[in-house]
């Protein structure tokens, strides 16, 4: 091997060696959680990369939490943005610590010991937990801190996110140390609970504390006073490959360390959630204000600023909405070609088999209750992030209605007249071939319908996975509150259902044989 | 009655347990060649199970059946079946095929080289109007046409032995009575052993050169019409003869 180092030619070690530009065998793959802000960190990140020449693969908006740093671990990304205080809590689960410095220290050593991945310096700002209320409620109560708001909380309903409700820093924290027992406790998602706080659904939200919606409706943030909360500096977290493969990427993200404090970044999701500027000029304009990009060279188009009518711009986005759909129906069909497979063999045998047929079709039923985002993360160590894991997903939802279709229908067609095909000589095969599996084929085909329509709209799950299809507009516009984004991929994805309904509506009528009632 | 006329069809000590259900408690029954047995009794008197024992959609625990000198047990069901015509009580039609392949099944399953043309014939010998009728669907047609269809479908293919479950029980009077007659006719022209069972005396008398009465899985008398009306063997055959108002 020293041999043949040696007898390179020059030229070619000095192609090795140029710098940044030396081609990278995959590209960089960042991602963010579903989130404004992360977005936002998470294209600040990629346009740092790409300045210095790395090809950069984007997959924002990742589940939550275990989807973003378990596709992280296992090298399915490369980078994105995450909280000390996360870390030290929901994936290290650790007790609270106050001090910032300590918190850093103890993620930082505890992910490179275990797992290999790598805390770059913090970015400068903390994002905690801003628990927010009303303005009018603050002022009949006289509130300003999280202790005032615990002696008050039982004439106050609170809407929190699943996630605050269920980490150990989140409601349990509140609880502990403050007492706080608010008379209701809402459920509530990210996208809608400034909204419902605003319009007066419930009274106490979780925010965090550099969301640029707290200013847009002018709500009161509690203060912290005992240190519920553990201190939450957003960093880059890099994976093992980066770390060690490409130390000049890492050098790119560094610039960011410590560049950014608390105003800056809730200006910037301001106008991201507010003003609902592309997440790509924002990020730019943020870098270029840093000097980490030229002022001239300014990224995306700024679109956006007139609100053009809705019709106006989803037209617009026809091209990109194409692809996003051609996507998800290949999605669909792919994960329900499969299913078709499987689930119809799977439904014929059973009906052989039928001291076992209930328990199995059963079986394949529970698959059907385990929330989606929970089975992508199941899958994750497997298959990583990406298509192979929504499609898996995808099939294994839609293998319930095919079984058990497949089952029923062939087991209740026509049994007087299978009876007496039976008695006058025809073999199980020619039964199966010619009289019940033509019988049942329209309950068979409305299995398969059922299947495809929730296939359609389970599929807008993939976004969550980084594997693309019209869920993608759909989760990024829920974290940047782009109701405009939002519609870009409801309105075509209910369409799809709709077509694919009445296309295998058309299928079922077809392969009802004559002679049988519709 | 030619005593050693040859045996079509043979039930001996046939005895069938359906868990702790006794269907049949050892049944013997013997159907001479081109004679008309007709099975009368209850529900739950074990003759539709006997029936079916014939063509081995029931397997006996124990005793002997056998067809045409055959046992049962030995012969490939599905080939024994398709030397047998077999008529329900109703619903035995293939929905999705029409009247001329429903009729055709049997010589189809045969490879007989006609099978329309034997449909076509079945169907005339059972009085439809095939030409009409034949590219029909069974729900397109009255609940008479459909048993003719069903018993046409039994003959198509000239079976030497005609099995039938309660082959006019879902018609109305009227619609019965027409094809009780018209079977009795058709019987004589076929000239196949035949096992019919029913619960309605009358129509055995009608239709059967014997009566077999089954009672709780065993016979309780097997004579001619004639015979029994002469000398009913038990108080139970009395009381079903002077019920049927044919004693």
């Amino acid at each position: 091997m020293s041999v043949l180092v040696r007898l390179r030619p020059p030229w070619i070690a000095l192609l090795l060696c140029t710098g940044p530009a030396v081609a990278q065998t995959r590209p960089i793959v960042v991602a963010s959680k579903p989130f404004a802000e992360s977005y936002l960190l998470a294209e600040m990140f990629a346009q740092l990369l790409e300045r210095a020449g790395h090809p950069v693969d984007r997959r924002l908006g990742l589940g939550a939490t275990e989807i973003a740093f378990g596709a992280l671990r296992t090298g399915a990304i490369d980078v994105y943005p995450e909280y000390t205080g996360t870390g030290l809590l929901a994936i290290l689960d650790q007790p609270v610590e106050p001090d910032p410095r300590a918190v850093y220290r103890r993620v930082a050593d505890a992910f490179a010991g275990r797992w290999d991945v790598h805390w770059l310096p913090p970015l400068g700002f903390e994002n905690t937990y801003a628990i927010a209320v009303r303005r009018e409620t603050a002022d009949r109560h006289a509130l300003r801190t999280l202790s005032d708001l615990a002696r008050v909380s039982p004439q106050l309903t609170a809407g929190l996110t699943p996630d605050f409700t269920g980490r150990p820093d989140g409601l349990p924290a509140l609880e502990r140390v403050y007492g706080f027992r608010p008379r209701a406790v809402r459920s509530l998602v990210q996208a809608v609970k400034y909204l419902a706080l605003a319009e007066g659904a419930v009274d106490v939200i979780d925010g965090y504390s550099t969301d640029g919606l707290i200013a847009r409706y002018g709500l009161v943030v509690l203060e912290d006073d005992r240190a519920a909360f553990p201190p939450y500096e957003a960093a880059a977290l890099v994976s093992a490959r980066l770390w060690r493969e490409a130390p000049s990427a890492v050098r790119a993200l560094t610039q960011l360390s410590g560049r950014l404090d608390e105003a800056t970044m809730r200006a910037l999701n301001a106008r991201v959630e507010v003003s609902n500027e592309p997440v790509a000029t924002v990020a730019h304009e943020a870098l270029a204000a840093l000097g980490l990009a030229s002022p001239a060279d300014t990224g995306a188009p700024r679109a956006g600023a007139p609100r053009a009518g809705l019709v106006r711009y989803l037209w617009d986005r026809r091209a990109e909405t194409a692809r996003l759909l051609g996507r998800h129906v290949l999605l669909v069909a792919l994960s329900l070609g499969a299913a078709v497979l499987l689930a119809v063999p799977l439904g014929l045998a059973l009906e052989r088999w039928r001291a076992g047929a209930e328990g199995a079709i059963r079986a394949v039923g529970v698959l059907q209750t385990i929330p989606g985002i929970a089975l992508l993360a199941f899958m994750l160590p497997l298959l990583g992030i990406g298509t192979a894991p929504a499609l898996v997903a995808l099939f294994l939802y839609s293998l319930y209605p095919i079984v058990r279709n497949t089952y029923s229908g062939v087991r209740d067609a026509a049994p007087d007249a299978v009876g007496a095909a039976e008695a006058l000589g025809m073999t199980p095969g020619q039964l199966l071939r010619q009289v019940r599996l033509p019988l049942a084929a329209p309950v068979i085909m409305a299995g398969v319908r059922t299947a495809a329509v929730i296939n359609v709209g389970t599929a807008t799950l993939a976004a969550f996975i980084g594997a693309g299809g019209l869920g993608e507009p759909i989760v990024s516009g829920l974290a940047l509150s782009d109701s405009r984004l939002v519609l870009s991929g409801a309105i075509p994805a209910a369409l799809l259902a709709l077509a694919v309904d009445l296309v295998l509506g058309g299928v079922e009528r077809i392969v009802r044989p004559r002679g049988t009632p519709a | 009655m030619s005593e050693p006329a040859a045996t079509a069809l043979l039930a001996e000590d046939v005895i069938k347990r359906y868990g702790p259900v006794t269907a049949l408690a050892g049944v013997t029954l013997r159907v001479a060649l081109g004679e008309c047995v007709a099975l009368v009794g209850e529900s739950g008197s074990g003759k539709s199970t006997l029936l079916r024992c014939f063509n081995r959609l029931v397997t006996a625990d124990a005793g002997r059946v056998s067809v045409q000198g055959v046992d049962v047990e030995t012969a490939d069901p599905v080939g024994l079946r398709r030397t047998m015509g077999y008529v329900q009580q109703e619903g035995g039609l293939l929905p999705h095929w029409t009247v001329l392949r429903n009729a055709g099944l049997v010589p189809r399953l045969l490879a007989r080289p006609n099978p329309d043309a034997l449909a076509r014939q079945a169907l005339a010998l059972v009085g439809l109007p095939s030409a009409e009728l034949e590219s029909r669907y069974p729900a397109e047609l009255s609940g008479g046409q459909r048993q003719r269809v069903a018993i046409a479908r039994a003959i198509a293919a000239q079976p030497p032995v005609l099995l039938m479950d309660e082959p006019f029980g879902a018609l109305d009077a009227i619609t019965r009575a027409e094809l009780q007659h018209a079977f009795a006719g058709l019987r004589r022209r076929l000239g196949a052993t035949l096992a019919l069972v029913t619960h309605d005396l009358r129509e055995a008398f009608l239709l059967a050169d014997r009566v077999a009465v089954l009672r709780a899985g065993h016979v309780e008398q097997a004579d001619t019409p004639d015979g029994l009306r002469r000398a009913p063997a038990t108080p139970y055959v009395r009381r079903l003869l002077e019920t049927a108002e044919v004693a």
